[in-house]
């Protein structure tokens, strides 16, 4: 909303206040400033003159030589203009002059002939042709024989341009603020000033003529449309607004049309009451009623788009067709123009969430719509017809026919609440005497009874105690209220066991060197094929976004890997050195139509650069070290199309999968444009965190000293390490503390497909030394469990 | 022979002292098996008897010195080989490190975390909940209805009729006092999202941290007392709060809160935009609707809710002028923090 202050001051009185402190304590008291421009700052020295004579420029054609009467004196201006004549008054820029777009006008030569000065267009001065209208947009502005006594006058007074606009940010709770009357109140509560509304005067036209000569008006729909005031002008003279109204709506950013267009928009910009006004000899027939609109109606608003409208939305009706969108825009078909002689006012109250709705649908939201969507005060619309029906008057406009027509339907009781000071006090934890709240509350047009406190129908938004709270608060200042601190009970603040984990797993994750990174949650669908997903996974079916930016972020994601490959692929583009990133992500499993999906947690990794198969296994067995998870099983596995068949294995515990890894296959690697090797693993946070031992036991440290036996066998390239192992151990039995692998040879002295596996074995007994024959039972053992399970033996 | 033995001395002290002295030749040479002092006392078998303890005597002396010089010798030599060496061994500390490696916590997290711990430090948990929320949490039982004009404010992703992307984190509010009886003090951080398209101070999706406190007697200077602790840590203790009258539905009265800028102290600049305040937070005293509908009596209890965007606070803080390097993982940006 852009407040012009020349219209503030018809309401109340502020001048006393610097234009910086008043828009601080209008923000301090709930009215936002955005900020705020002071008109015509940027012109100076422009004056109001007549033009005596022209002469002709003897070295030009197209330049003439003015002696022009500036009022104090005469001055001489070249000019280029063709527009001009003898008598004609006009703006001139009189050195050192300023024009906007930081033009500076100095003295000087034009072809030899001095010029003392400019003569300015409307364009000069920052001007369009619907402030001036009827004016040469293109010649010199030549101001009407009115100004002829105001010679010599700053053109921003004659013009009226002097003004200070002050932009507010209007919450939606306060569209009584949408108004200058609205601001005025605001601003005398703020400063403490007395504020006043004349209550318009119309005369009418007194002639036996009546509005029931002219027109009907029925509401079909009183639920959507709680009040309608209708008026009617006869003998309608459409002009041009007076320079003052072009001016106020200038600076309140709404362009001038015409005096009837313009008296709708000044209303509507004064009391915050939207106005309409149709064209009577386009009615077809005098009967009006506000109904809803047919399914598959019909309608082409004023700005010539037609619309199909349907049962939801309210239309004001002649007897055949919608004429107006109620409370959104006139219909083109009931337009005010040039030849209109006879006018309908319409000040009606229609129901926010209809317009909004109806705005919605149509793709057109209004000044009107913006005020009605918030829900206005029908108390108002009385006020709002009789004051265009004055201006009406005061500009010439018209006559207006005797008596409105008033239905209201839908008559509002005002909000009445007991005003209980203590309770207001400690709440806010402030110390206002209770004279002190009935003043604030009587300046915000609240009736005070006693303890009996009653809202002014336009603040529809005050329903309780903290509504009436707020008031006081806001005027008596927010920043004034004391700080302190809470009393009651103590509570224990704290992380949860699974957000520690998390905590801990990031940090983790930090300490082997990989960079955590935020991803969107939100995805492609076309993601799924990158990653190589079968057509038939379950993780493509995602919960989708019904009105998604772009397809690119139009489905949740069921997997995290997708996010960390393209962020892989931006760094492989920066040309980033060895690369690990991670991030414990949230993936949204759909659960059904109307549940909500289950969010779970992933740590996924990725990597390349200075690492292999290896690193990421590392990083696995850190974070099940982290949640000591001893007996999880990594093996080998291929059917995971994502990843390399021969370099991918699972993590499970008890036969259930928590984790995959691996090297991310080379053609999945290739739809994200990179052909190094990239390895990731994508671990369930959930299970991890579910299989978490926290209860840690402390194993006393041996007391024995341990004894060593190497092992080298020699067994089919397929047969895998932790196969040998697990068979070692169980050969092996309790006395067996650990088995390493300390080499792995593969060359012709072993065979083709063939490998020599070295293995480190220690032997431990917790109450004893070992003896040399104890150590060799148990070697035996070994050699024999392997050679019976795995068929194979030592190298030779 | 004692002259002999005496010149031996002399001449032996002398080699070792030398500074080029081979240690090993002098031992060979003065105490070896054919060594001048051993042909010495080979040769005491001509002596009387009255000179030959005296010569024995001495002989023994001088082969003691020399032994002990001989072994200063050896010591001075080997530090000065270990200092020469360890001179060889010089390195060039300025060549780049090879780091163990670190890795980074994002900047949104590192962030988060901080108002996190600020938060708990004055005893508030942490509550979470879904992020694929329903309207009636998101917005009914946040005293905002169908059509109503704030829902504008907020364009939300919808996955169906009843079903959103939570445009802010007071979901979780609510959840919360719906299970939880008061005394309540949590703070709810998390991802929220919005239809915003990506430019450099939009996002679609963003994180925010909203704090509830819900006790008997709470207070809105209360909610002044705890945000002015929170700024104080969180900015620095010369940090000042300004808070102006604003409307949420779920909240009566609302603020929104500034921040003197923590990079200026409010004389004006970039990151402030010359206004030398920042905003940060919106704040207020939860509404009685809001309560009554999670089954809290507001005649009984009173509450302040609060909520911030971690982004927002971020990018001030870390000086991030644009928004997409948060979500563009580039590890040089990562690795800055």
């Amino acid at each position: 909303m852009n407040l012009s202050k020349n219209w503030l001051a018809d309401f109340v009185d502020v001048s006393d206040v610097n234009v910086k402190d008043y828009c601080d304590r209008m923000t301090d008291t709930g009215s936002k400033v955005e900020g705020y421009e002071i008109l015509g700052e940027d012109i100076e020295n422009v004056v109001v003159a007549r033009i005596l004579s022209i002469a002709p420029h003897e070295n030009s054609d197209h330049l003439q030589i003015c002696q022009v009467d500036i009022g104090s004196k005469v001055e001489q201006i070249v000019t280029g203009a063709q527009n001009i004549f003898e008598g004609a008054i006009v703006p001139a820029a009189i050195p050192v002059a300023k024009l906007p777009g930081n033009i500076v006008i100095k003295p000087g030569k034009l072809r030899g002939v001095e010029s003392n000065g400019m003569l300015c267009s409307m364009g000069e001065l920052g001007l369009t042709e619907h402030d001036m209208p009827g004016k040469e947009p293109n010649g010199i502005l030549i101001l009407d024989e009115s100004f002829g006594d105001k010679l010599g006058m700053d053109i921003k007074e004659a013009l009226m341009l002097n003004d200070t606009v002050v932009e507010f940010e209007i919450t939606s709770n306060r569209p009584d603020c949408l108004s200058v009357i609205g601001l005025a109140r605001e601003s005398a509560v703020s400063f403490d000033k007395p504020f006043a509304v004349k209550a318009p005067v119309v005369k009418c036209a007194n002639d036996g003529d009546k509005i029931s000569n002219y027109l009907s008006v029925s509401i079909s729909a009183p639920d959507l449309c709680s009040r309608y005031v209708a008026g009617v002008v006869k003998n309608v003279k459409i002009a041009p607004s007076p320079l003052w109204l072009r001016m106020r709506l200038r600076a309140s950013g709404v362009r001038p049309i015409n005096n009837i267009v313009d008296i709708t928009n000044y209303v509507m910009l004064e009391y915050g009451q939207p106005m309409h006004a149709f064209d009577y000899s386009c009615l077809n027939g005098s009967a009006i009623d506000v109904r809803r609109a047919r399914d598959g109606e019909c309608f082409k608003s004023l700005d010539d788009i037609d619309h199909t409208l349907d049962s939801s939305m309210l239309v004001i009706a002649d007897k055949e067709r919608a004429v107006a969108l109620a409370g959104v825009m006139g219909g083109a078909n009931s337009e005010i123009k040039d030849d209109t002689t006879t006018v309908v006012f319409e000040s009606a109250c229609f129901l926010g969430t209809s317009v909004r709705v109806t705005a919605k649908k149509n793709g057109m939201r209004t000044e009107s719509s913006a005020r009605f969507e918030k829900g206005l005060d029908p108390e108002n619309c009385l006020g709002g017809l009789e004051r265009a029906c004055e201006l009406v008057e005061l500009l010439g406009a018209g006559e207006v026919v005797n008596e409105i027509i008033d239905v209201y339907p839908g008559k509002i009781e005002p909000t009445t609440l007991e005003l209980d000071v203590d309770v207001i006090n400690k709440f806010l934890g402030i110390n206002v005497s209770e004279g002190e709240m009935k003043r604030i509350l009587t300046a915000l047009e609240f009736t005070v009874d006693g303890n009996k406190i009653t809202a002014p129908t336009f603040r529809a938004d005050i329903g309780c105690m903290n509504d009436v709270a707020e008031e006081i608060a806001r005027i008596y200042g927010y920043n004034k209220i004391e700080s302190s601190r809470i009393k009651g009970e103590t509570t224990q603040g704290g992380y949860t066991r699974k957000q520690k984990f998390e905590i801990d797993v990031e940090s983790a994750m930090c300490g082997m060197g990989i960079n955590q990174i935020q991803t969107f949650s939100f995805i492609s669908p076309k993601f799924y094929d990158k990653i190589r997903l079968p057509a038939d996974s379950a993780l493509r079916n995602s919960v989708v976004i019904s009105n998604p930016l772009g397809e690119d972020t139009s489905v949740m994601r069921t997997t995290a890997l997708p996010s960390a490959l393209e962020v892989i692929a931006r760094n492989c583009n920066f040309n980033n050195d060895n690369v690990k990133i991670f991030e414990i992500a949230t993936v949204y499993i759909p659960t059904g139509a109307d549940t909500l999906p289950n969010e779970n947690k992933v740590i996924c990794a990725a990597m390349y650069g200075n690492c292999d198969f290896y690193t990421v296994k590392g990083v696995c067995e850190n974070i099940l070290k982290l949640a000591d998870i001893k007996n999880a099983v990594i093996r080998s596995a291929d059917d995971n199309p994502s990843y390399h068949p021969g370099r991918y294995a699972t993590i499970s515990v008890d036969g259930k999968v928590i984790g995959v890894l691996g090297q991310i296959h080379p053609l999945t690697a290739k739809n994200y444009g990179v052909d190094l090797p990239v390895y990731a693993c994508e671990l369930d946070f959930e299970a991890i965190f579910a299989l978490m031992n926290e209860a840690k036991l402390y194993t006393p440290l041996p007391k024995f000293p341990a004894t060593t036996r190497d092992f080298s066998f020699v067994c089919d390239e397929a047969l895998e390490f932790g196969t040998i192992k697990e068979e070692m151990a169980k050969a092996g039995g309790k006395l067996v503390d650990s088995i390493e692998l300390f080499d792995i040879y593969r060359g012709h002295q072993v065979g083709e497909n063939k490998k020599s596996v070295s293995i480190r074995v220690t032997l431990r007994a917790s109450d004893r030394t070992l003896t040399v024959e104890e150590a060799e039972k148990v070697s035996s053992k070994i050699l024999a469990g392997m050679e019976k399970n795995l068929g194979i033996t030592l190298r030779a | 022979m004692k002259e002999k033995l005496n010149q031996i001395r002399e001449e032996a002290l002398s080699a070792i002292a030398a500074d080029n002295a081979d240690v090993e030749q002098i031992r060979i040479k003065y105490l070896g098996k054919k060594g001048e002092l051993t042909s010495v006392l080979r040769g005491m078998g001509a002596l009387s008897s009255e000179e030959r303890p005296i010569v024995g005597q001495l002989a023994n002396e001088v082969r003691a010195e020399v032994e002990a010089a001989l072994a200063e010798k050896v010591q001075a030599l080997k530090e000065q080989a270990l200092e020469k060496q360890l001179k060889d061994e010089k390195i060039d500390v300025t060549l780049p490190s090879s780091p163990l490696a670190m890795g980074h916590l994002h900047p949104l997290t590192q962030m988060q975390r901080r108002i996190e711990e600020i938060f708990i430090g004055m005893g508030f948990s942490i509550a979470e909940g879904p992020e694929v929320e329903f309207d009636y949490y998101n917005f009914q039982a946040l005293n905002i209805p169908e059509n109503h004009p704030a829902r504008d404010t907020q364009d939300t992703f919808y996955i169906t009729e009843n079903i959103l992307l939570r445009s802010q984190t007071s979901p979780v509010q609510v959840r919360t006092m719906e299970k939880q009886k008061p005394p309540i003090r949590i703070i709810s951080p998390g991802r929220v999202f919005r239809a915003d398209a990506v430019d450099a101070t939009h996002s679609p999706l963003f994180h925010q941290v909203e704090g509830l406190v819900v006790d008997k007697g709470i207070t809105m200077g209360d909610l002044k007392g705890m945000l002015e602790t929170f700024a104080k840590t969180l900015f620095g203790e010369d940090a000042r709060l300004r808070f102006r009258p604003h409307h949420f539905p779920f909240t009566e009265p609302s603020a929104e809160v500034d921040v003197s800028c923590f990079v200026c102290g409010g004389k004006g600049c970039r990151v402030c935009k010359n206004e030398g305040w920042i905003e940060i937070l919106g704040a207020g005293m939860v509404h009685p609707f809001v309560l009554e509908n999670c089954g809290i009596d507001p005649n009984v209890y009173s509450g302040f809710a609060f909520g911030m965007g971690v982004e927002r606070i971020a990018m001030k803080h870390y000086g991030i002028d644009d928004m997409r390097l948060l979500y563009e993982n580039d590890v040089r940006f990562l690795e800055q923090f």
